[in-house]
């Protein structure tokens, strides 16, 4: 490699006072001193969370309060870092309005030590029942605590407004459909 | 079914410009799998008749022009070959035998036609409800509409409603708006299983799959119908809803509830089995299995299972077991009580036991009644490979009659016993009491109890081994899942009470190429998964209990069955 020796030039004068410097520094400072403030007294302040946000995946309940989550186990398969490990269960024959869904989660747990929060859960998922949502703190003491197991999930999930309400219409058509 | 053919039963055909020899009577599908062309089907299943109601396997066919009056070959002058003449409409390609010359298309834009169309028919009332189907994965329709569909619907109308959670038997949960009528499931009960329940009610896109009034659908073989629905209709009760299969690891295994051996598939995920399913072996089993055979991975992760090493009822560890058992073996007057259940391995090295013991061996014989398919009378898995072996010269009985009175004589001190429950072999508490018992096993027993050093062991999905069938048919079982902590494998345990220097199936399987006359050119590694066929000759005059099942006639005559 070459090697370019370069000569350094002498201060001059001015700079050898170093007063040029110190004033061009306060003059930053007094700037700042009067702009608005950017940052942030957390955890006292929050900020605002953009839409689109990837915060912890979380289950959703449908507007009438029903679990929407199928266990079709698809988050559980697409997870990178394999956080998802769902028990799917069986809704029994008996079970009002939900009979005719015949499959929901026994347990979802979500480990978040593993998660990375990458989103693919809620790209993967049928019906629309795992979002990432706007909560960013996740903390505990211990790696139990780290994991959100399904009553947690829901309870961070909350309810999401559906367009669809694809097992109504089953159950309808169930009612009023071309039975005979 | 494909019979291996003469030369002289071939025809030439030509499969999308290729030509193959076939056996006669091959039909279109199978002549194009030879080539790994797919063609699309629901009903056709190899073991079954044909009776082209699905559609999907539209093909377009053609056969050579000729001239009618002097039957000279018509040339097409573009390219020089003989002229076909193709039927305008598409054929079946599951009912079509092939015959010499014959023409087919399987990808011209009017086969692509019919079989979007075929789809688009199957899907209009097909239910769409994968994320809850336990088929999915492993559906037909799932497939073969993502390989040959349309991609979008047209169906404006709204979609039949048929019944759903539909108890068909006691293992079988049937889905009547997911069912595509290929009648797989009735002709599977009507043919193979003799056991004619199903049928379909109704017309026209009513029909429904439904058990004939007052009987259900009980046989023992009712799973496979589960096995051969193209779609998630008929869905298998206890995997029901358990997990999704692209989860589960296969792992070739054979099923040991008798000496048939058919050949299975075991689903595990991190060491839990969750189902069985037959391996297609057209000399074994063709595609079925019993449902009796499905259930045996429960055993698995029972409650009494043996996981710890004991010796005089206090735990301990596996050498001091061994040193133990090896100390009730000086004091002289040992007997070996192998077993039909333990591999040819397991069973080789029994033999080395006994033999450095000089102790008698003596093997419990299970007889049920055989159901003349795939459960035979002998209900041990693996008698012919203590015959192969040279453990046993004769039959077993199926009490330990002789072991008994040479307990009561006093001869014998200390018996090992490889997984046999001495007491339900008709020992009496008395007999255990007076003797030392080596046990070697998976579940507690009375045996068990009653020993003296209990060694756990692992069952037929935690090791590797192999099993001679009825027919002398060799065949190999692989480890599916990891043994539960403290069981050992029993070639390892029974190679360091015998004394013998084998750690792996690798190495007991060079001795057992050594010594043993009919499997000397034999490794684990080279049986192939079908299995290989032994010499029978030397047993041909033994009265084996067996009756006729699935691929077998018995050759001498049949014992009387207890």
């Amino acid at each position: 490699m070459a090697v370019i020796p370069l000569e350094r030039k002498p201060l001059s004068f001015a700079e050898r006072t170093y007063l040029p410097a110190i004033a061009s520094g306060l003059k930053t400072t007094l700037k700042h001193l009067f702009a608005p403030n950017i940052t942030m007294e957390y955890p006292e302040q929050r900020p605002a969370i953009p839409p689109g946000y990837r915060g912890v995946p979380t289950l959703v309940k449908d507007p009438h309060g029903r679990e929407k989550c199928v266990s079709c186990q698809l988050c559980e398969f697409v997870c990178p870092p394999k956080a998802i490990r769902i028990t799917p269960g069986e809704i029994p024959a008996d079970a009002p309005e939900r009979a005719h869904v015949e499959k929901g989660p026994q347990a979802f747990d979500i480990d978040m030590l593993r998660c990375i929060y990458c989103g693919l859960c809620q790209e993967v998922c049928p019906e629309e029942a795992i979002f990432l949502q706007n909560q960013y703190s996740m903390t505990g003491y211990t790696r139990e605590e780290m994991v959100n197991h399904k009553d947690r999930l829901y309870e961070l999930g909350g309810t999401l407004p559906d367009e669809h309400f694809k097992w109504d219409k089953k159950l309808d058509a169930e009612k009023h459909g071309n039975a005979h | 079914m494909i019979q291996p053919a003469k030369p002289a039963d071939l025809v030439t055909v030509n499969i999308d410009g290729k030509d193959i020899a076939v056996p006669k009577g091959t039909n279109v599908i199978e002549a194009a799998r030879l080539i790994n062309v797919d063609i699309p089907h629901y009903c056709y299943h190899p073991k079954l008749t044909i009776v082209g109601n699905c559609r999907m396997c539209l093909i377009e066919m053609g056969m050579p022009a000729v001239d009618p009056a002097t039957k000279a070959p018509i040339m097409d002058p573009a390219t020089g070959k003989q002229k076909i003449n193709w039927i305008p409409r598409p054929q079946i390609g599951c009912g079509t035998n092939v015959s010499s010359g014959l023409h087919i298309r399987t990808q011209s834009p009017m086969v692509k036609d019919c079989r979007e169309g075929v789809m688009e028919f199957l899907l209009i009332n097909h239910p769409l409800d994968c994320p809850i189907c336990d088929q999915a994965g492993e559906c037909k329709l799932q497939e073969q509409s993502t390989g040959y569909g349309r991609g979008y619907s047209r169906f404006v109308e709204q979609k039949n409603v048929k019944p759903k959670r539909t108890q068909l038997g006691p293992r079988v949960t049937l889905d009547d708006e997911r069912c595509i009528l290929c009648s797989r499931c009735i002709r599977f009960s009507k043919e193979i299983a003799k056991d004619d329940v199903l049928g379909f009610i109704d017309r026209g896109s009513y029909s429904t799959l439904t058990c004939y009034p007052g009987k259900t659908l009980a046989n023992n073989y009712s799973l496979n119908t589960v096995d051969i629905c193209p779609v998630g209709a008929l869905t298998s009760t206890d995997f029901r809803f358990k997990m999704r299969v692209w989860f589960l690891k296969q792992t070739n295994s054979i099923d040991t509830e008798s000496s048939v051996g058919a050949n299975t598939v075991v689903w595990s995920r991190e060491g839990a089995i969750y189902r069985i399913t037959p391996r297609r072996n057209d000399d074994v089993n063709d595609t079925w299995m019993a449902d009796s055979g499905r259930e045996l991975f429960k055993s698995v992760k029972s409650a009494d299972r043996l996981t710890a090493v004991k010796v005089n009822s206090a735990d301990s560890a596996l050498d001091i077991a061994i040193n133990a058992a090896t100390q009730l073996f000086k004091e002289g007057g040992a007997a070996v009580v192998g077993s039909g259940r333990s591999s040819v391995e397991e069973q080789f090295l029994t033999k080395k036991l006994a033999d450095a013991l000089k102790a008698s061996v003596s093997l419990v014989s299970r007889v049920g009644e055989g159901d003349k398919l795939l459960v035979s009378a002998d209900r041990n898995p693996n008698v012919r490979g203590a015959l192969v072996t040279g453990l046993i010269k004769s039959l077993p009985s199926q009490k330990l009659t002789d072991l008994a009175a040479a307990i009561d004589a006093g001869k014998i001190k200390a018996v090992v016993s490889v997984g046999e429950d001495l007491a339900a072999a008709g020992l009496s508490a008395a007999q255990l009491a007076k003797i030392s018992i080596v046990y070697l096993g998976t579940h507690a027993n009375a045996t068990s109890v009653a020993a003296k050093v209990v060694i756990p062991t692992q069952s037929v999905f935690e090791k590797n081994g192999t099993l001679v069938n009825q027919q002398f048919r060799i065949q190999k079982f692989a480890r599916a899942v990891p043994a539960p902590a403290g069981a050992t494998d029993d070639t390892v345990v029974l190679a360091k009470l015998a004394g013998v220097a084998a750690t792996d199936i690798a190495s007991v399987w060079k001795l057992i190429a050594a010594e043993v006359p009919a499997l000397t050119t034999m490794s684990y590694a080279n049986i192939p998964e079908t299995g290989l066929l032994l010499d029978a000759t030397p047993f041909a005059a033994l009265p084996f209990v067996e009756g006729e099942t699935l691929h077998y006639k018995p050759t001498a005559p049949v014992a009387a069955t207890a």
